[in-house]
């Protein structure tokens, strides 16, 4: 299935993947999440961010029933780290093109996103598969 | 009250005390008289159909029976030969190893007579605290074994307790072969509960949703519906049936003289889709440039897997496994569909149970919709056996999938047919076209499995434990073993790191996905794996298991060993997304989606639980760090005979 630009923004907060019943929709929905090459510049705006405050809005809100709550993925993508930009969040966010649901500022502020934000950017990297005996 | 007008041909009223000295000598003619008998008592009951309304006089007109006058008239008050007992021999020769059940009056006789007169083996009695874990138990049975569990069941209640997982069974195509008591003689029916307990048409209520089902009124009936049950239940597609056994029947004596057989079941060959159709679907698979097979629940054993893998093997064409068909590691299985359908020009659907959703992508928003996946000029072609049977009111045949041709056939029968008209179309171009997508399809599965165990390092450490985690856990630990993951599907663990290399490391079936299903069902794979000496694991969601956990004290009491390992992430997770998803919709309280649909305050104890129903039990662990040790300890009783739990605080998903 082609996916469009914004399509590929799937891999963004609060996604329920109420189909994920299914191996193939498990499968299909836990893939990497693309890293930004660059820090866009809405980036800036999530310095603003309170990282703390998102840690605890991620589960308040939700985000972690579909990507877990180290945002690691689950029926859902990874969210971090190394998220995608900020602008490209809230807009899918809001208008999300696949299976995740609209959540409007009238839930949850632009300000509130940013402090997700600033937790997704805050998680550091997990180890190399091939350190992890068990994944050898 | 006006009395009801007599119809000419009406019986003469009788006095209850006379409708039991009718009954009596109805009894001992059938003692007597033997099967022909036996076949007139239906003209008996109806017979007596009359008497009924003649008790709708007003009830001071009827004199009350003196104390002492069924005892009077119960002049033989033993039998060393019930009816019950023929049915124990029918049962046996069936070749049932267990029967599984909740005690129930309306089958008592029975139940005697298979602890007693059958020695209880074969079947052996599986005491369960829930109707429904004792169908879902034989379930589980079935979905290793391939062949049917007896399990009997109370006449209304038990039935109504059972119908869960009677509905499991019939949406997993699973034969599993219920009796039910009941009482059809209203004037043989103890007063109180067991009018409650007695039903005109015991079946009745399953009926939707089970293939065929019978009440007999005499022991050579009942032998032959018993044949005709189990060729019905086995024949495909294979799903539950029931036998309604009367309790008068189980319980009157057998006449000395009475010519009773048991009937020869000869099981049904799998029909093999017509032959003209196994080649033009051989034509378009050589010729395709993008074949794509899609496998449901295509094979029965290794010889079946080994069939599929040749035919996938001859063209180097993707397997979209959706029935656990295929070994795991398979070079030509594929995780992913999307973009292999896209990309198709030819589907092969092998037993698919919905095709449709593969075709297409089904968008959950406020307004539901679709789009189609494939290639609109992709030629789709369906071997099935769930064409041969379909019922109206339960809607468990997903939706309508137009394809270009449809074989109304066993898939795993037609195969081989297949594969041969394959192999003889195949040229010395086409084989080297199919060697270079092998190699495309071998590279692009490596990356993505590379890619994959990357995944599985996010959130390795973290608490609650992540279901990579916890999966990597227990594959550490089984390995080695002569293993068998049971109950519930694999879609808990990662198939990047477990290798299902044979056909029996895998259940094989489905469910209606009725929560409820999944520890019971693995109890019963447990208990058929048993007799093999196989090392059987399970990881348990917790909404599942707090239906109706007295299953734990089954498998302690039958000593059927298995290692629950809990996937305990405090909620039916599933519906906390469902009204997360409504509140997102509607625009209020998306802080709100755990109300009714978690399972804390307090958090339930496993362990505890598990320990209270006789099972070794650890946890709650929260610390990923301290679930392989854990593991390994409750596996050690599992090798010793016996079941074990392990209660892990997990992620949601």
């Amino acid at each position: 299935m082609k996916r469009s630009p914004l399509g590929l923004l799937v891999f963004l907060a609060c996604a329920v993947l109420l189909t994920s019943a299914s191996r193939g929709a498990f499968a299909q929905s836990n893939g990497a999440a693309p890293k930004a090459d660059k820090p866009a510049a809405a980036d800036n705006k999530a310095a603003a961010g309170n990282a703390q405050n998102g840690k605890i809005l991620f589960a308040s809100v939700g985000c972690y029933e579909c990507h877990g709550r180290a945002a690691q993925g689950g029926v859902a993508p990874r969210l971090g780290p190394h998220p995608l930009p900020l602008a490209a969040i809230i807009a899918y966010i809001r208008q999300p093109t696949a299976e995740m649901p609209p959540y409007t500022a009238k839930v949850i502020s632009d300000a509130e996103i940013a402090d997700i934000y600033a937790f997704l950017q805050s998680l550091p990297d997990p180890p190399k598969a091939d350190t992890i005996p068990l994944l050898k | 009250m006006k009395k009801p007008e007599q119809s000419p041909e009406r019986a003469p009223e009788k006095t209850p005390d006379q409708s039991l000295v009718d009954r009596r000598k109805f009894l001992k003619g059938a003692a007597a008289g033997g099967m022909a008998t036996l076949a007139a008592s239906a003209g008996a009951i109806a017979a007596a159909q009359p008497l009924a309304a003649a008790s709708s006089a007003p009830p001071a007109a009827i004199p009350a029976p003196a104390e002492g006058d069924a005892v009077a008239l119960a002049d033989v008050l033993t039998t060393d030969r019930p009816g019950s007992d023929f049915m124990v021999d029918v049962i046996k020769a069936l070749g049932f190893e267990y029967v599984a059940s909740n005690p129930g009056s309306s089958f008592r006789s029975l139940h005697e007579s298979i602890i007693n007169y059958g020695g209880n083996k074969s079947p052996e009695f599986l005491t369960c605290c829930h109707e429904e874990s004792a169908v879902a138990l034989a379930h589980g049975y079935s979905m290793v074994e391939g062949k049917p569990m007896l399990s009997m069941v109370h006449s209304t209640v038990g039935m109504q307790h059972a119908s869960m997982a009677i509905y499991n069974a019939y949406a997993g195509r699973a034969p599993v072969f219920i009796i039910a008591g009941n009482t059809i003689d209203a004037t043989a029916r103890r007063p109180g509960v067991e009018w409650y307990h007695s039903a005109l048409d015991a079946a009745a209520m399953v009926r939707d949703y089970t293939k065929w089902d019978d009440t007999p009124i005499s022991l050579p009936h009942f032998a032959e519906s018993a044949a005709r049950a189990y060729k019905v239940s086995m024949t495909l597609p294979r799903m539950p049936v029931v036998l309604v056994a009367d309790s008068e029947l189980q319980e009157a004596p057998i006449a000395k003289d009475a010519a009773l057989r048991i009937s020869k079941v000869t099981l049904d060959s799998a029909p093999q889709g017509d032959s003209g159709a196994v080649a033009e679907t051989a034509r378009l698979l050589v010729a395709a440039q993008n074949p794509v097979i899609v496998a449901g629940r295509v094979v029965r054993s290794d010889a079946g897997a080994a069939l599929l893998a040749e035919l996938a093997e001859a063209l180097q064409a993707p397997v979209i496994d959706q029935g656990a068909n295929l070994p795991s590691h398979h070079p030509l299985v594929v995780q992913r569909a999307a973009g292999l359908v896209q990309d198709a020009d030819v589907i092969l659907a092998l037993e698919t149970e919905d095709l449709w959703a593969l075709l297409n992508n089904f968008r959950d928003q406020l307004h539901r919709s679709y789009k189609p996946v494939a290639n609109k000029n992709v030629k789709v072609i369906s071997i099935r056996t769930g064409d041969l049977y379909i019922k109206s009111n339960y809607q468990d045949f997903q939706r309508y999938t137009e394809v270009d041709m449809a074989m109304a056939a066993d898939a795993e029968t037609t195969l081989p047919a297949l594969t041969e008209a394959v192999k003889k179309l195949i040229t010395d171009d086409r084989k080297r076209a199919f060697q270079d997508r092998g190699a495309k399809l071998a590279d692009a599965r490596q990356k993505a499995l590379d890619q994959q165990r990357a995944n599985m390092t996010y959130g390795w450490d973290a608490s609650p434990i992540s279901l990579p985690r916890l999966s990597a856990e227990l594959w550490a630990q089984v390995k080695n073993e002569d293993w068998a993951f049971v109950g519930g599907g694999t879609g808990q663990v990662s198939p990047e790191v477990w290798n299902f290399d044979k056909y029996y490391r895998r259940v094989h079936g489905g469910s209606a996905a009725g929560v409820g299903f999944s520890a019971p069902s693995a109890v019963g794979a447990a208990l058929a794996h048993r007799k093999y000496g196989r090392v059987c694991v399970h990881i348990q969601n917790d909404g599942d298991l707090m239906y109706a956990p007295g299953v734990l004290w089954t498998a302690a009491h039958h000593k059927i060993p298995l290692l629950f390992l809990m996937h305990n992430n405090r909620a039916y997770h599933q519906e906390v997304m469902h009204i997360q998803r409504m509140a997102g919709r509607h625009e209020r309280g998306i802080t709100r989606a755990g109300i009714g649909t978690t399972l804390q305050d307090p958090n339930i104890d496993f362990a505890k639980l598990a320990q209270g129903l006789g099972l070794f039990a650890e946890g709650p662990i929260t610390d990923p760090k301290d679930l392989g040790p854990a593991i390994k300890r409750a596996l050690d009783v599992v090798k010793r005979g016996e079941p074990a739990l392990i209660d892990a605080v997990t992620q949601p998903r």
